[in-house]
C-alpha cells in the first residue's frame, strides 16, 4: 500500500525508498534463516505448513512469534501465548512513539504506516535528530518481509530435515540481528551509557518478570533525556 | 497438550491482531504533530536501549533464569567481527558455525 502511494511523489521519497531496499538486503538475508528456523519449530509445535507461513505472513514479528511458539510448546494455553507475544511485541509501544511525528496523514493512514516497522527499519529510518526517513523504513521492511515470508515456507515445509535448530546453532542468528542494529546506533557517549543502563536492566529483571517485561521496563532508561539540557 | 487445528488459528489470528494494534497505538495517539525538545532527546536514547536489552536478554538469559552456552560464544565472535566492520551475513554464518561446533564437540 505504501509502495502504491509513493507513486508520482518527489524524487526524495523514491531515492530514500530505494536507498532502503539496498540497506535491508543484509538484513533480509538473516531474517530468511530466522524465519526459516521458526517454520520448523511451528511444524514440531503443531502447526500445519498453511497455518506456520499464515503466521509469518499476517503477524510478521518475529520475537513475537518465536515467544507465542515456546509457550504453547511447553504447554501453556492461548492467553499465555498470546500475552507473552504481546509483551515481546511492547518494545512497538515505544518506538510508534518515537516514530509518530515524523508520519504524515490521518489516523487511519498513520496506523497503516506504522505496520511497516520491524526493528532494523527503525533503527536504520532514525535520524539520529529525533525524526524519522519514513521511505527509509519502507523499503528497508520490504525486503524483509518478502525474505520473512519465503522463509517460513521453506522451514514449514522442509522441517524434518533441519529438525533440530538447536543443534544446528540457529539461535545465534537472531543476537548477531540486533547487535549490528546496536553497533550502529552507539554513536555518542549519551547513547553508550543508555545502551549499558538498559542492559543491565534487562538483565536484572529477568529472574523477577515474565518474558518481554525486561526490555519494555530497560526502555525507561531513555527518560535520561529528560534530564539533559542541550542547548 | 497440543492445540487443535482450531484452536492454532484462533492464536495466530489473535497474535495478528494484538501485533497490529499495538504498532498503531503510537502513530495513531501521537502522529502529525510537532512534539518538544525534551520528547525528542528521549527518542534518541530509546535505540541503543532496547537494542541493547534485547541482545543481552538473548545471550544471557533463557526464559526466567540468567544462562549462557554455545551461542553465547558465537554471537561473542560475531561481536568482534561487526566491530571489525565485517558484513552482517558474514558475521551471522560465523556465529552459527561457532555455535554449532560447539555444541557437536
Amino acid at each position: 500500500m505504501a509502495v502504491a502511494a509513493a507513486r508520482g511523489r518527489d524524487d526524495g521519497a523514491r531515492a530514500a525508498f530505494r536507498r532502503g531496499l539496498r540497506l535491508g538486503v543484509p538484513f533480509a538475508v538473516v531474517a530468511f534463516l530466522l524465519s526459516l528456523s521458526f517454520g520448523v519449530l511451528a511444524r514440531q509445535a503443531g502447526f500445519s505448513v498453511v497455518q506456520a507461513v499464515t503466521t509469518s505472513v499476517i503477524v510478521f514479528a518475529g520475537s513475537a512469534q518465536f515467544a507465542m511458539l515456546s509457550v504453547i510448546t511447553v504447554g501453556g494455553g492461548i492467553p499465555a501465548a498470546l500475552t507473552a507475544a504481546s509483551l515481546m511485541n511492547a518494545r512497538f509501544l515505544a518506538m510508534g512513539v518515537a516514530l509518530a511525528p515524523s508520519l504524515p496523514g490521518g489516523p487511519l493512514k498513520r496506523a497503516a504506516q506504522g505496520q511497516a516497522v520491524v526493528d532494523s527499519s527503525w533503527a536504520l529510518a532514525n535520524r539520529g535528530d529525533g525524526t524519522f526517513d519514513r521511505w527509509l523504513l519502507f523499503g528497508t521492511t520490504l525486503p524483509q518481509y518478502l525474505t520473512w515470508t519465503l522463509g517460513s515456507v521453506v522451514g514449514a515445509v522442509f522441517g524434518d530435515a533441519l529438525s533440530d535448530t538447536h543443534r544446528l546453532g540457529l539461535d545465534a542468528i537472531y543476537p548477531v540481528f540486533f547487535l549490528s542494529l546496536l553497533i550502529a546506533e552507539l554513536r555518542d557517549p549519551a547513547s553508550r551509557w543508555a545502551a549499558v543502563g538498559g542492559g543491565l536492566i534487562a538483565l536484572a529483571l529477568v529472574p523477577i518478570s515474565p518474558p518481554g517485561i525486561p526490555i519494555l521496563a530497560a526502555s525507561t532508561v531513555a527518560l535520561v533525556g529528560l534530564a539533559r539540557r542541550s542547548s | 497438550m497440543t492445540l487443535t487445528p482450531t484452536q492454532v488459528w484462533v492464536l495466530i489470528l489473535g497474535c495478528a491482531a494484538l501485533t497490529a494494534l499495538i504498532k498503531a497505538f503510537g502513530p495513531v495517539l501521537l502522529g502529525g504533530r510537532q512534539l518538544p525538545p525534551w520528547f525528542t532527546r528521549v527518542i534518541v536514547l530509546m535505540a541503543p536501549t532496547l537494542l541493547c536489552a534485547l541482545v543481552v536478554t538473548s545471550v544471557f538469559a533463557s526464559g526466567r533464569s540468567w544462562s549462557v552456552g554455545a551461542h553465547t560464544v558465537g554471537v561473542g565472535v560475531a561481536a568482534l567481527m561487526l566491530w571489525r566492520r565485517c558484513s552482517l551475513v558474514l558475521c551471522v554464518v560465523v556465529a552459527v558455525l561457532v555455535t554449532a561446533g560447539l555444541r557437536a564437540i
